[in-house]
């Protein structure tokens, strides 16, 4: 009822290639993205902003990233943290060593870095796949990580190996404030999402799914599989590079090679299968779930049961009732959270009708 | 609408959850302490440790005298896992206080999480408190208003190791041709002291290699045969948690007497040496407190605290061990910094910025030492506006295989000779951040 197709009839290829296609789902965008800029600064606080907000935004991101080229383009990766790295690294050192480079450049150039850094890391994928291929991305997690471990140089010779995010300053406004973190990190988010979606649902995506259902089949209708792979190398990294400089620059303001270790890959795989493969809206779900419910869960059990179960016991408590969570969730949909959401459009569709 | 009928429990916990975000209810005459403790992971030993005697001598102060002045000590915990964004959510999510009761200061006990508070601390008026650890530069304090790397800041450990080596072998000038080897913890606190080892290695002319442990170091074999190739004349292990006892054990497994190892400051603990069994027998580690329970202070704890239940350990085993102890150490500065505080702005919960006065004002006689109970644990010492650190000093102690002996008188770091090297770092922070250092003698002094 709600969710009526009739009546609205595509009668353009431009407009079949719209973000969304029904107008219930324009106006919600519209909505959501009125809310997200409008509503959400005068009635969020700082710890909503740089514990919550924040870090769900850089992740989803990081999924979008992860998502392009496991989702959509079939090619497995465990080095999703490494590009991270570079991308924060490089934004780092552009913004140091060049002087006067405004912020949004130096955030383009390092994310341009990290598609380059992964470009390379994508050419064993012309000849290996599946497995074998992520034990080559695994390579570049802990090449990366040994590189600016050991080469001072890139965290400009600090002595503890953390490099420091310089004030932020976009178009001569100043975004150091939790809020405007906030909006910094939202406007990178929602324009790269929205270029995401329009790759996905152009020529590129129906190449990139041609070659992740069979790569053979889409060679032989005329696509350049290698020229597909490493585009899709290339353009998951560039996500990857932006998200790890948002993750150092305006998440955390301070950042290690450690922090963009194997667990953030692992967490980042997590986020796109938990959310669901080959779908932009599965990146914030997922996101949102494995950022959002461990916080929960334990602003939860520290208003509920502190003082009454010793806080060590009271953590493991929290992983094993998270850990349940996520086996409770894939059983019942192995398709992701975005599956979920078709399900729920679906039955919008008719109701309150059953049928 | 099936979906929502199906897991209204999950949309009921959401709401709970955010309630208990939310909720604030004025409570009186309180003063908070927001623990970003960590009790799981790796590094529980020492969290569990130094929180555990952080809270008892809260309970302590709050049983015995009713707080400070009659303002009682609150706190909650939130766990970290020693991990930089667990503590970040930890920070946020505390700093506003509890029941109305206002922060007095954060002591995340972690360099990464720290560094990643360092910024945040200074914009919300917090003092950030890292005992023993932390941030070198932040010594300087009129660069750093909020960080207070108290006691002993991690320039001054080296410095003091170095000049214990150098007593050992017979004076500073016996050091040329040394061969000293420094296996750190692969983390920003491991990697905090590399300039300064290879500073003083050119200034004393020894030989310096610097090995790293990844996090968390449960796996040495390679840095030891290395170790074993050098034929050092001291390894200096700047280990943090499980990385200490395998790092003794493979020790012993390639043949490296434990008698020539020096832990730092992360690696003096009973949880670091017994673990390892035969092969910490001789380990020697440095130490800005003893170990033990005779300070009439832990009596107090005992008797106040332990004795009626309250105690926050769950090994009773572990009352007065290293770690405990450093958690009671960092409890006596920190409340006597409000007590301080307290003298100043008048005798109710104070906010941040006029604890941090507190702190900057901070002066432990030995007078005032033995009034706590505490002489002999704590260091005397003072701090200032320009000076966030104030001690310096540490001892040396060794294992016999079951408990630690001091071996050692206080050994002083040479701290006029660190000082340029901070200044140096702070200033070129000061000028990437565009912060204008405070002229520290204008700054209000207590009264004497």
């Amino acid at each position: 009822m709600l969710y009526k197709e009739s009546g609205q009839f595509v009668t353009t290829y431009r407009f079949d290639k719209r973000f969304f296609r029904l107008k219930q789902e324009r106006l919600a965008f519209a909505l959501l993205l009125a809310f997200a800029f409008l509503v959400v600064p005068s009635i969020g606080n700082d710890y909503w902003f740089s514990a919550i907000l924040i870090p769900f935004l850089v992740l989803s991101l990081a999924g979008l990233g992860l998502n392009l080229l496991t989702g959509y383009a079939g090619q497995l990766s465990l080095g999703s943290a490494a590009f991270m790295a570079v991308g924060a690294f490089a934004t780092y050192n552009f913004n140091l060593r060049i002087e006067g480079l405004p912020l949004i450049i130096s955030l383009i150039l390092g994310g341009l870095t990290a598609g380059g850094v992964g470009l390379v890391f994508g050419l064993p994928s012309l000849r290996i796949k599946g497995f074998y291929l992520i034990v080559s991305t695994l390579a570049a997690q802990f090449f990366v990580q040994w590189v600016f471990t050991n080469f001072t140089w890139f965290s400009n010779n600090s002595s503890s190996g953390v490099i420091t995010a310089p004030p932020l300053h976009v178009f001569g406004s100043d975004f150091n404030s939790p809020v405007g973190r906030y909006l910094l990190t939202l406007t990178v988010v929602v324009a790269l999402g929205l270029l995401a979606k329009t790759i996905v649902s152009g020529e590129l995506g129906r190449k990139w799914m041609a070659v992740r259902d069979m790569d053979t089949a889409a060679a032989v209708i005329g696509i350049s599989v290698p020229k597909t792979k490493l585009l899709a190398f290339a353009i998951s990294s560039f996500y990857l590079g932006i998200a790890g400089a948002l993750w150092a620059f305006t998440y955390l303001g301070t950042v290690e090679p450690h922090g963009f270790d194997l667990t953030r890959s692992f967490q980042i795989l997590f986020i796109i299968i938990i959310g669901g493969m080959g779908s932009i809206l599965g990146n914030f779900l997922g996101a949102a779930f494995i950022v959002l419910f461990p916080i929960l869960l334990s602003n939860l059990s520290s208003g509920l049961f502190a003082g009454a179960i010793d806080p060590g016991q009271l953590e493991n408590f929290q992983k094993m009732i998270f850990g349940a969570l996520i086996i409770f969730f894939l059983i019942k949909e192995p398709n992701g959270l975005a599956k979920v959401w078709q399900t729920v459009k679906q039955r919008l569709r008719v109701w309150p009708l059953r049928f | 609408m099936k979906f929502l009928g199906k897991h209204r429990w999950l949309l009921l916990a959401l709401g709970l959850g955010i309630a208990s975000v939310t909720a604030q209810v004025q409570a009186a005459n309180e003063q908070y302490f927001p623990l970003q403790s960590y009790r799981i992971g790796p590094y529980a030993a020492g969290g569990s440790g130094f929180f555990g005697g952080f809270i008892d001598y809260l309970q302590y102060v709050n049983a015995k005298e009713g707080g400070v002045n009659g303002v009682k000590f609150t706190w909650s915990e939130c766990e970290t896992e020693y991990v930089v964004e667990k503590g970040v959510e930890c920070y946020e999510r505390l700093k506003k206080g509890l029941n109305g009761a206002p922060a007095a200061a954060t002591n995340p006990l972690s360099v990464g999480i720290a560094y990643a508070t360092l910024e945040r601390s200074t914009a919300d008026k917090l003092p950030l408190i890292t005992i023993n650890h932390g941030r070198t530069d932040s010594t300087d304090g009129s660069v750093f208003p909020y960080a207070f790397p108290l006691q002993l800041n991690p320039y001054s450990e080296v410095s003091a190791i170095v000049n214990y080596i150098a007593t050992q072998s017979g004076g500073l000038d016996k050091l040329k041709g040394k061969k000293i080897v420094t296996l750190y913890h692969g983390s920003p606190y491991g990697k905090e002291t590399s300039p300064i080892l290879e500073l003083l290695a050119k200034k004393y002319g020894f030989e310096l290699t610097l090995l790293e442990v990844p996090h968390p170091g449960n796996e040495q074999q390679s840095q030891w045969l290395t170790i074993r190739r050098i034929k050092p004349d001291w390894v200096i292990l700047r280990g943090w948690g499980v990385m200490n006892p395998v790092a003794l054990k493979t020790a012993q497994k390639t043949g490296f007497p434990a008698n020539h190892i020096i832990g730092n400051i992360w690696s003096n603990s009973e949880d670091d040496a017994a673990p390892a069994g035969s092969a910490a027998k001789g380990f020697i580690s440095i130490t800005t407190h003893p170990s033990g329970t005779s300070f009439p202070v832990l009596q107090g704890i005992n008797q106040y605290v332990i004795k009626a239940g309250k105690g926050n350990l769950q090994d009773p085993k572990r009352f007065g061990n290293v770690y405990y102890n450093l958690g009671v150490v960092n409890g006596i500065l920190n409340v006597e910094a409000v007590r301080v505080a307290q003298a100043k702005f008048g005798k109710r919960p104070l906010t941040g910025e006029e604890v941090r006065w507190g702190f900057e004002n901070l002066k432990l006689d030995d007078k005032r030492l033995t009034e706590l109970g505490a002489l002999g644990l704590v260091q005397p010492l003072k701090l200032s506006c320009a000076d966030h650190e104030g001690g310096g000093a540490v001892r040396f102690q060794q294992w016999d295989g079951s408990k630690w002996n001091v071996i050692s008188e206080w050994v002083q770091a040479d701290r006029q000779l660190l000082r340029p090297i901070i200044e140096k770092s702070s200033h070129e922070y000061a000028k990437e951040k565009g912060i204008t250092p405070r002229d520290c003698s204008k700054e209000t002094v207590a009264a004497k």
